[in-house]
C-alpha cells in the first residue's frame, strides 16, 4: 500500500486556492440531507461543527464533558500566531511557513504548513469579528507578543486566557447553530467505536456517560477533533478527561496512526511535588519572553537563589544559544534543562528544576508592567507552589504537553478509512516533529473554521453512499464489540485501581520515550508495557457496573487504550534511527549534543497499521519533499 | 495532617441522598484538594465501595468543571481560586469538612458532587454570541477596540461556567453568569448590532430555565473564581429594560 498525500502540485501560493476551486460544491439546498458527526468540541471540533451548521449540513457533536465549553482547549494560555505583520518586523506568510516548517525539524508536509500559514490571518479576523477580547495597544489596535522559535512578535494573545477566549469564541458559535436547529450537541457521550460499512466511515458508537446507555449513530461522514494523548504519560500539562481513545479505536478499525513517538515535552511546568500528583502545570512559555533560565554554576550548590551572585549563575540558555537565548524552540530548552539536571545542578528538593527569574524584567519594566503581561500566571504558580514569583525565582521543569503524531490525514483532512476526517491534534498534520508555541490553536482553528468545511463538501458531492440503518451487520458487531470492553473491564474486579496502573504505565513511558531514548531502553520498554498490560487485564478493580455514571469505568477504557499506544510510540521510536524535534535518540547526536537527523533515510511520516494485538504493526512510509524550505541543521545559535 | 470529611452521596438524580463520614488520612499540604479526594477514592475502591463522583477536567481553574460547596461555601474558603486549585496548606490537623454538591433547582444533582448545569448552555444559545458566520470577517484591525473596553470586555469574559454564583445565591439566580457575557460582548464595538436583542433573550432564557431573582446580595461576586463584579448585573438589566421597551 502506498498513501497518497494529495498535495497538489504548481506553486504552492497556490496550491490551496487551486484546491479549493477543483473541489466539487454540495448544492446549497442538498446539504441539509448529509448527516454529518463531529466528534470532539475543542477549538478543531467547536469550530468546524459551527462552520458545517452555517452552511447549512445536518450536524450532531459529541463530548465526554458536560458542556462543549469546557474542551481541553481552554486551557491554552500563551496565545495564537498569525502571520499579519501588524508590527512592522518583517513577518510574512511566507515566514511563518518557513519557520513552522524548521521548527518541525523538517518532517512535516509543506503544502500542509504553508495553508496554515496563508489561513493564520483569516483566523484573527474571525475571531475579532466574534468578540474574542484580545489584548490591544493604547490605540485600540491588536497587540503582540513574540513566542519560542520565532525573531518576529506574531502572537496574538488574551491575557494568559487565550484558548479560553478562542473556545468560548467557537462555543458561542456552535450555540448559535444549536439554538438555529441545524447542529445537534450531545454533552456527556463518549465514542468508543467507529462503524465502518463498505470501507467508509458511516458512524460511531458511543455510551452516555450517564445514564450508561450504548448508542449507534450513522451519518454520511465522521469528523475526529478528540485532542492528543499526552496523557499516555500519567503526568501530563493535558486535562485530566483528555486520551486517545477515539484516535485509537479508529485506528484500530484501519485509520493509520502517524508518527506516534513525536510528542513535545515542554520547558516550562511547575516540577513535581509528591506521589499523590495528578498532573502537572504549565507555565506559558510567553514567560520565557522575560523570564531568565538559569542554574547554579557548581553542581550540588543548594543556596537559596537570592545568596547565589551572578558570577556564579549559568544563563546556560543564553551562554548556548545567543542568537535566540531564552527563546529557543521548547525540545532545544526542555532538552537543556534536563541535560543541566542530569548534571547534578538541578534547583529545588528533588533537584529536578531550573530557575526562571524575573528580578532584571522587574527592574527593568518595573512590577506593575510584569503584573499585566503575567499576572494570572504568577497567581496561578503562587497558589500551586506557595511562593511568590515576584520575590523568589519560579523552578521549573520540562513535562510532556503536545503530540505532534496522530491519525493520518492528507491534505483534505482525510484518514485513510475514507469519510474519517480527523482534526487538531488529534491528527499529525502541520507540526512534523516539534510544534512551535502558539500553533495549536492556530492549526485547530484553521482545519475547523477553514479547511473541513470545504473538503468534506468535495467528499460528500464525489462520493455515492448507500442508505443504511441500525441493523446493518457492521453497526451490531461495533456494538457489540463496546459492549464486550465494558464488561470485560468490569467483570476483573481485581486488585489495583485504574490509577495505579496508568501511574506505572506513565512512568515506562517517559523514562524510556520521553524526553530522551534509546534502542535498548525502548526495547526493554516495549517488555514492560506487554507485561503490565497483561496485568491489567488481570488484576484491574473497576468497582461498579456500567448502568450509571462511573467514572473508573471511563477511565479504564481510556487506561486500556493508552496501554496499546504506548507500545506503538516505542516501536515508532525504536524505527527512527535519528534524532529530530521533540524526538531525541542518544545514539545520534552532534557532538555539542544537538539532535542529528538522518534525512537520507528519514525524511518521512510513519503511517502505522494495525494488525491485532500481538502483531506487529505494519509501517508504510509518506516521503517527505522539501522544495521551497531547505533542510539544514536547525540552529539557534 | 489528617481530616474528617462528611460528603454527599446520592446513587442518581432519582435517589434519595445522604452525608457519609469519611476519614482522610497523612493528607500533605501540598497537595490540591482534589488530589486529596483522589487518595480517598484509592482508598475507597481498595476496600471495595464505590468512589465519590466529582467533576473535573483541567485541574487549572480555567475549564469551570469542578466545583461543590466545603463547609457551605462554593469552591471553599480561598478567594478567586475553583477547588482544584485550592490547596491542603490552607488546612490544619483535625479539620472536619462538609461536602455537598450546588443546591439549585435549575441544577439537579446527577450523582453525588455532579449536578447539572446544561441551563447554563442554552442560556448563551439564546445570544451569547455575535453572529459572525465563518468567513465573513474583515481585516482585524479595521475594528479598533479601545484598551479600556478590552480590557472590560475580557474582565467579563473570563467567566468559567463553573456556577458557583448560582450555589452561593440565596435566591439561586445565575444573574452573574449572564451579566458576564452579556457584558463581555456588549461593551465591544463588534457586539453593539445585537446588543438589546441579546439581554433580551439571554435574559430571558435564565427566567425560563428556574434561576431564581436578583436581589442584590452579592454572594456571587464573593465567591466567584474569576473575581467577576457585581456590576456586570447592572449592565445587564441596562441593557435588558432598553431591550424589553425598545
Ligand atoms: C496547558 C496547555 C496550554 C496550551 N497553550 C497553548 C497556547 O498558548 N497556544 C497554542 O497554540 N497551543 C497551546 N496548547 C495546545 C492546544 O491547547 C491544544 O493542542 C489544542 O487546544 C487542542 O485542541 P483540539 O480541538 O484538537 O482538542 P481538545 O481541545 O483537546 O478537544 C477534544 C474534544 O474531544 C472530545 N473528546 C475526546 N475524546 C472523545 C470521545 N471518545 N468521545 C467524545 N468526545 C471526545 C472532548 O470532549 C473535547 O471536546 C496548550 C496546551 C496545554 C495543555
Ligand atoms: S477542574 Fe477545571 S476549573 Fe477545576
Amino acid at each position: 500500500m502506498s498513501l497518497d498525500s494529495r498535495s497538489p502540485s504548481g506553486p504552492i501560493e497556490e496550491a490551496w486556492d487551486q484546491t479549493k476551486f477543483d473541489m466539487k460544491l454540495v448544492n446549497p439546498a442538498n446539504k441539509r440531507k448529509y448527516n454529518l458527526l463531529v466528534v470532539g468540541s475543542g477549538l478543531a471540533g467547536a469550530s468546524a461543527a459551527a462552520s458545517l451548521g452555517e452552511l447549512g449540513y445536518n450536524v450532531k457533536c459529541f463530548c465526554f464533558q458536560d458542556s462543549p465549553r469546557r474542551a481541553h482547549s481552554i486551557a491554552a494560555q500563551g496565545g495564537i500566531n498569525a502571520a499579519k505583520n501588524y508590527q512592522n518586523d518583517g513577518d510574512s506568510i511566507f515566514r511563518l511557513f518557513y519557520d513552522t516548517v524548521k521548527g518541525g525539524d523538517f518532517r512535516a508536509r509543506e503544502s500542509n504548513v504553508y495553508r496554515l500559514a496563508q489561513i493564520s490571518v483569516n483566523i484573527i479576523d474571525q475571531c475579532v469579528a466574534q468578540g474574542v477580547p484580545f489584548a490591544r495597544e493604547y490605540g485600540g489596535m491588536l497587540a503582540n507578543r513574540s513566542f519560542g522559535g520565532a525573531q518576529v512578535s506574531r502572537t496574538f494573545y488574551a491575557r494568559g486566557q487565550t484558548g479560553q477566549q478562542l473556545l468560548l469564541g467557537a462555543y458561542q458559535a456552535l450555540e448559535r447553530q444549536i439554538h438555529a436547529g441545524s447542529v445537534k450537541m450531545f454533552p456527556r457521550m463518549e465514542m468508543l467505536d467507529l462503524i465502518v460499512i463498505d470501507g467508509r466511515a458511516r458512524g460511531i458508537v458511543v455510551r452516555d456517560l450517564v445514564t450508561g446507555k450504548m448508542e449507534s449513530y450513522l451519518g454520511d461522514a465522521v469528523v475526529l477533533a478528540t485532542g492528543g494523548y499526552g496523557n499516555v504519560y500519567y503526568l501530563s500539562t493535558n486535562a485530566k478527561g483528555s486520551n486517545t481513545t477515539a484516535i485509537w479505536r479508529a485506528h484500530k478499525r484501519g485509520a493509520r496512526f502517524a508518527n506516534p513517538c513525536f510528542t513535545q515535552i515542554h520547558p516550562t511546568c511547575i516540577p513535581v511535588s509528591g506521589d499523590y500528583q495528578s498532573k502537572l502545570t504549565l507555565m506559558s512559555e510567553s514567560l520565557r519572553n522575560d523570564g531568565r533560565i538559569w542554574v547554579p554554576l557548581k553542581a550540588g550548590d543548594k543556596r537559596s537563589p537570592d545568596q547565589i551572585p551572578e558570577a556564579e549563575r549559568d544563563y546556560y540558555l543564553e551562554r548556548r544559544y545567543p542568537s535566540f537565548g531564552n527563546l529557543v524552540p521548547r525540545d532545544v530548552a526542555s532538552r537543556n534543562a534536563k541535560i543541566v539536571c542530569d548534571a547534578g545542578r538541578g534547583v529545588g528538593e528533588t533537584g529536578l528544576g531550573v530557575y526562571l527569574d524575573f528580578a532584571d524584567a522587574i527592574k527593568r519594566l518595573g512590577q506593575p508592567l510584569i503584573e499585566e503581561r503575567y499576572g494570572n500566571l504568577f497567581e496561578m504558580y503562587n497558589r500551586i507552589t506557595g511562593e511568590d514569583p515576584y520575590k523568589v525565582p519560579m523552578r521549573i521543569y520540562p513535562a510532556i504537553h503536545y503530540t505532534m503524531g496522530g491519525l493520518w490525514v492528507d491534505y483534505r483532512l482525510m484518514s485513510t478509512v475514507p469519510g474519517l476526517f480527523v482534526l487538531g491534534e488529534a491528527n499529525f498534520s502541520d507540526h512534523g516533529a516539534n510544534r512551535l508555541g502558539a500553533s495549536a490553536l492556530m492549526q485547530g482553528l484553521s482545519d475547523g473554521y477553514f479547511v473541513l468545511p470545504y473538503t468534506v463538501g468535495d467528499y460528500l458531492a464525489t462520493t455515492k453512499l448507500e442508505k443504511i440503518n441500525g441493523s446493518r451487520p457492521e453497526v451490531l458487531e461495533a456494538e457489540h464489540n463496546v459492549d464486550a470492553i465494558t464488561q470485560r473491564l468490569l467483570a476483573i474486579k481485581g486488585d489495583r485501581t485504574v490509577t495505579s496502573f496508568h501511574r506505572e504505565l506513565g512512568k515506562i513511558v517517559w523514562d524510556y520515550c520521553g524526553m530522551s531514548r534509546n534502542a535498548a531502553g525502548l526495547e526493554h520498554a516495549i517488555g514492560k508495557i506487554r507485561e503490565l498490560r497483561e496485568e491489567f487485564w488481570r488484576d484491574v478493580n473497576v468497582p461498579g457496573s456500567g448502568e450509571d455514571l462511573n467514572q473508573q469505568l471511563e477511565n479504564a477504557g481510556r487506561v486500556a487504550d493508552f496501554m496499546e499506544l504506548a507500545e506503538l510510540m516505542c516501536i515508532d521510536a525504536l524505527d527512527r534511527n535519528e534524532s529530530c524535534g521533540g524526538h531525541f535518540r542518544e545514539e545520534y547526536q552532534t557532538e555539542e549534543g544537538e539532535a542529528l537527523r538522518d534525512d537520507e533515510h528519514y525524511s518521512y511520516v510513519a503511517a502505522w497499521g494495525w494488525n491485532g494485538l500481538g502483531s506487529p504493526p505494519s509501517l508504510v512510509k509518506e516521503q517527505l519533499e522539501f522544495e521551497y524550505v531547505h533542510p539544514s541543521q536547525r540552529s539557534y545559535k | 495532617m489528617n481530616l474528617t470529611l462528611h460528603v454527599w452521596r446520592q446513587k442518581n438524580a432519582a435517589a434519595k441522598g445522604g452525608m457519609t463520614r469519611y476519614e482522610a488520612k497523612d493528607v500533605s499540604p501540598d497537595m490540591s484538594f482534589l488530589e486529596m479526594l483522589d487518595v480517598v477514592n484509592e482508598g475507597l475502591i481498595a476496600k471495595g465501595e464505590e468512589p465519590i463522583a466529582f467533576e473535573h477536567d483541567c485541574r487549572e481553574g480555567i475549564c469551570g468543571s469542578c466545583g461543590f460547596m466545603i463547609n457551605g461555601v462554593a469552591h471553599g474558603p480561598q478567594r478567586g481560586t475553583t477547588v482544584c486549585q485550592l490547596h491542603m496548606r490552607h488546612y490544619r490537623d483535625g479539620d472536619v469538612l462538609f461536602l455537598e454538591p450546588w443546591r439549585a433547582t435549575a441544577f439537579p444533582v446527577i450523582k453525588d458532587l455532579v449536578v447539572d448545569r446544561r441551563p447554563f448552555d442554552r442560556i448563551i444559545a439564546a445570544g451569547g454570541y455575535i453572529s459572525a458566520s465563518t468567513g465573513s470577517a474583515r481585516d482585524g484591525n479595521t475594528i479598533l477596540v479601545p484598551k479600556q473596553a478590552a480590557d472590560k470586555a475580557m474582565d467579563a469574559a473570563a467567566c468559567i461556567g463553573c456556577g458557583a454564583c448560582v450555589a452561593a445565591c440565596p435566591n439561586a439566580a445565575a444573574a452573574l453568569f449572564t451579566g458576564a457575557k452579556i457584558t463581555h460582548l456588549n461593551i465591544l464595538p463588534q457586539g453593539a448590532p445585537e446588543r438589546y436583542s441579546r439581554a433580551r433573550s439571554m435574559v430571558g432564557q435564565m427566567n425560563a430555565e428556574g434561576f431564581g431573582q436578583c436581589t442584590n446580595i452579592g454572594l456571587c461576586e464573593a465567591v466567584c473564581p474569576k473575581e467577576i463584579k457585581l456590576e456586570v448585573i447592572n449592565k445587564m438589566n441596562r441593557d435588558y429594560l432598553v431591550g424589553v421597551l425598545a
